[in-house]
């Protein structure tokens, strides 16, 4: 998928949209706050809205241009959505709701075997019912497999995860990713949160004040943005469980065992970890009331705000770790050096 | 004790009837402009919306004397329906006309209340899942402002029912023919004896609004248990 855009739409004053740029991938994320203008872009992309002037064009065929004169209705463009809170037919019923846009789509168009998606996301006994009687994550599975079923040429993801809980992000998040491999549908994945860019995505388009900001990976992103966010690097941690013991859980991560309070009896887990979260030790501290000393070496450092972002191998796998600058120059930490890395076990956070 | 002669009957029916059609007649103009107010922008949007609501504030007297200057012998369509060799003035499509008019606004009023309510972005969804604009209007907006539909057509069905003003003016008072209920009810208030026949035909008109409004209180809930 190449997506081109070159346009500008003014709202009257206080917000104006003006955006150039050129992104090919099969996962591209746009990152930015409320109101920097991610969800504009989705609607002028899909159609939904018209720019003042300029260009949308999808591998080289436009949607959109000012110049000759093309503005094609949404239905025509195929590229579907899927938004924020689903978004369903209420008066219909799941079955009916996934095959609305299919029955729509041209002959030469109607790829996806119905049944086959329908079993990939698990909705098999959900066909009959109606969309109110469902789950949010139900939904949301609902609304993926109603727009990937019109075989879209790009699918666009409005803030898709926001009104999940976080328990359910995870299991959206794989089916997502499943869908859209297996199908073959490019996509475009919009979120203010870069955690949900980081997982969906392999590249990223930044935005802020309604224009395209930056082009990057989302680590990069990621480490770039560390310094001032609130939330700090959130580092996610794939592990498994052990056993428990005096109230904490022990989980086995890579060739390490973290001790965890916030832990289950599911065997898999996966937990968050904030850079923010971690106390970097130069020599073995003694006595200390954290559960979780590890010892890493430093691969790398960058410079995030006001911050040195710490990029720490423990075992075979990888941790930030954020200090402020004065800690690194007085800890001279630098690449090669070994360190500890402290955690208390109340830091996880259970993603998934 | 009902006392209710074969012309009180013809003004039952005759009522009913009128009702029906004026309703018939004007769903589809209702609709249609119902959707056009909501979800469409354009210039004079403001002076349409005024005319369109003036019969509410209007005497209805006026409607009917302004259908009487359109539709009559010298009136302006008059050429028109000579050549389509259509008789409208005092005939029962006159007060089918007038209730039309005068109960328009309260149908509209009601469908756009239906269809303000639609979440934008079910529109939006349906447009990117392939649905033109009548698709997305026969398979998403209609359904889902059905509550309105059927609100706004039993309230312009129990205003019909009452319609005196302008139907007197463009239909006539003619019992048998153009004689409805109001203007029944009308002639026996004003004739000597006339006030059993006139309080009989006033406990109809009330058992018919109490069974529609019921009917509409019904279907409404209906509405809401299914959704």
């Amino acid at each position: 998928m190449e997506l081109r855009m070159e346009l500008s739409k003014s709202f009257g004053g206080a917000f104006n949209l003006r955006t150039g740029f050129t992104v090919s991938g099969e996962q591209v994320g746009v990152f930015g706050v409320s109101g920097s203008g991610k969800s504009t872009l989705v609607s002028l992309i899909a159609g939904l809205d018209t720019p003042d002037a300029g260009e949308i064009c999808l591998d080289g065929e436009c949607f959109y241009s000012s110049r000759l004169g093309i503005n094609l209705p949404p239905q025509k463009r195929r590229v579907s959505i899927v938004f924020q809170d689903a978004c369903l037919f209420p008066h219909l019923s799941v079955e009916a709701n996934l095959l609305y846009g299919h029955r729509r789509c041209a002959p030469q168009h109607r790829k996806i075997d119905p049944a086959a998606l329908i079993s990939v996301l698990k909705l098999d006994g959900l066909l009959g019912r109606g969309v109110n009687k469902l789950s949010g994550g139900e939904k949301q599975r609902v609304a993926l497999g109603r727009a990937i079923l019109t075989n879209p040429r790009l699918l666009l993801m409005d803030e898709p995860l926001s009104a999940l809980d976080d328990s359910l992000k995870l299991q959206i998040i794989h089916y997502l990713k499943r869908v859209s491999e297996k199908f073959g549908i490019p996509y475009l994945f919009i979120s203010h949160s870069l955690l949900e860019i980081r997982l969906m995505t392999d590249q990223v388009l930044a935005m802020a004040g309604g224009r395209v900001v930056g082009q990057t990976t989302p680590e990069e992103l990621a480490r770039e943005r560390m310094g001032q966010s609130q939330v700090g690097y959130i580092n996610v941690l794939q592990v498994e469980k052990l056993r428990k013991m005096g109230g904490l859980y022990v989980y086995r991560w890579g060739m390490e065992e973290l001790f965890v309070s916030s832990g289950d009896e599911q065997g898999m887990a996966v937990f968050e970890l904030s850079s923010r979260d971690i106390i970097l030790f130069t020599k073995h501290p003694e006595a200390i009331s954290a559960r979780n000393l590890l010892k890493c070496t430093v691969v790398d450092t960058f410079p995030s705000g006001n911050k040195v972002g710490v990029e720490l191998k423990c075992g075979h796998e990888t941790l930030i770790a954020e200090v402020v600058v004065q800690a690194a120059d007085d800890l001279a930490i630098q690449a090669r050096n070994e360190v500890y890395a402290v955690i208390k076990a109340s830091s996880f956070r259970r993603l998934g | 004790m009902l006392i209710l002669s074969g012309v009180d009957y013809d003004a039952i029916r005759l009522s009913i009837k009128v009702a029906f059609a004026a309703t018939l007649l004007s769903l589809p103009f209702g609709v249609a402009y119902a959707y056009v107010m909501t979800f469409f922008r354009f210039r004079g949007k403001v002076l349409l919306e005024v005319l369109v609501n003036l019969p509410l504030t209007l005497p209805p007297v006026v409607m009917g004397y302004l259908l009487l200057i359109g539709l009559g012998k010298e009136g302006w369509l008059a050429p028109l329906l000579e050549t389509l060799g259509v008789r409208i003035i005092f005939t029962w499509k006159a007060a089918v006309l007038a209730s039309a008019l005068v109960g328009f606004p309260l149908l509209v009023r009601s469908i756009r209340l239906g269809m303000e309510t639609i979440d934008a972005r079910l529109i939006q969804a349906s447009r990117t899942l392939g649905a033109g604009r009548l698709d997305t209007l026969f398979t998403i907006i209609l359904p889902l402002s059905r509550g309105g539909i059927v609100a706004g057509s039993s309230l312009m069905f129990a205003r019909s029912l009452g319609e005196f003003g302008a139907t007197i003016i463009v239909a006539g008072n003619m019992p048998g023919v153009t004689q409805t209920i109001p203007l029944a009810i009308y002639d026996y208030a004003g004739s000597p004896g006339g006030d059993r026949a006139a309080l009989s035909l006033c406990v109809v008109a009330i058992a018919i609004s109490v069974l529609v409004l019921l009917a509409h209180e019904m279907l409404l809930r209906k509405l809401a248990r299914r959704e």
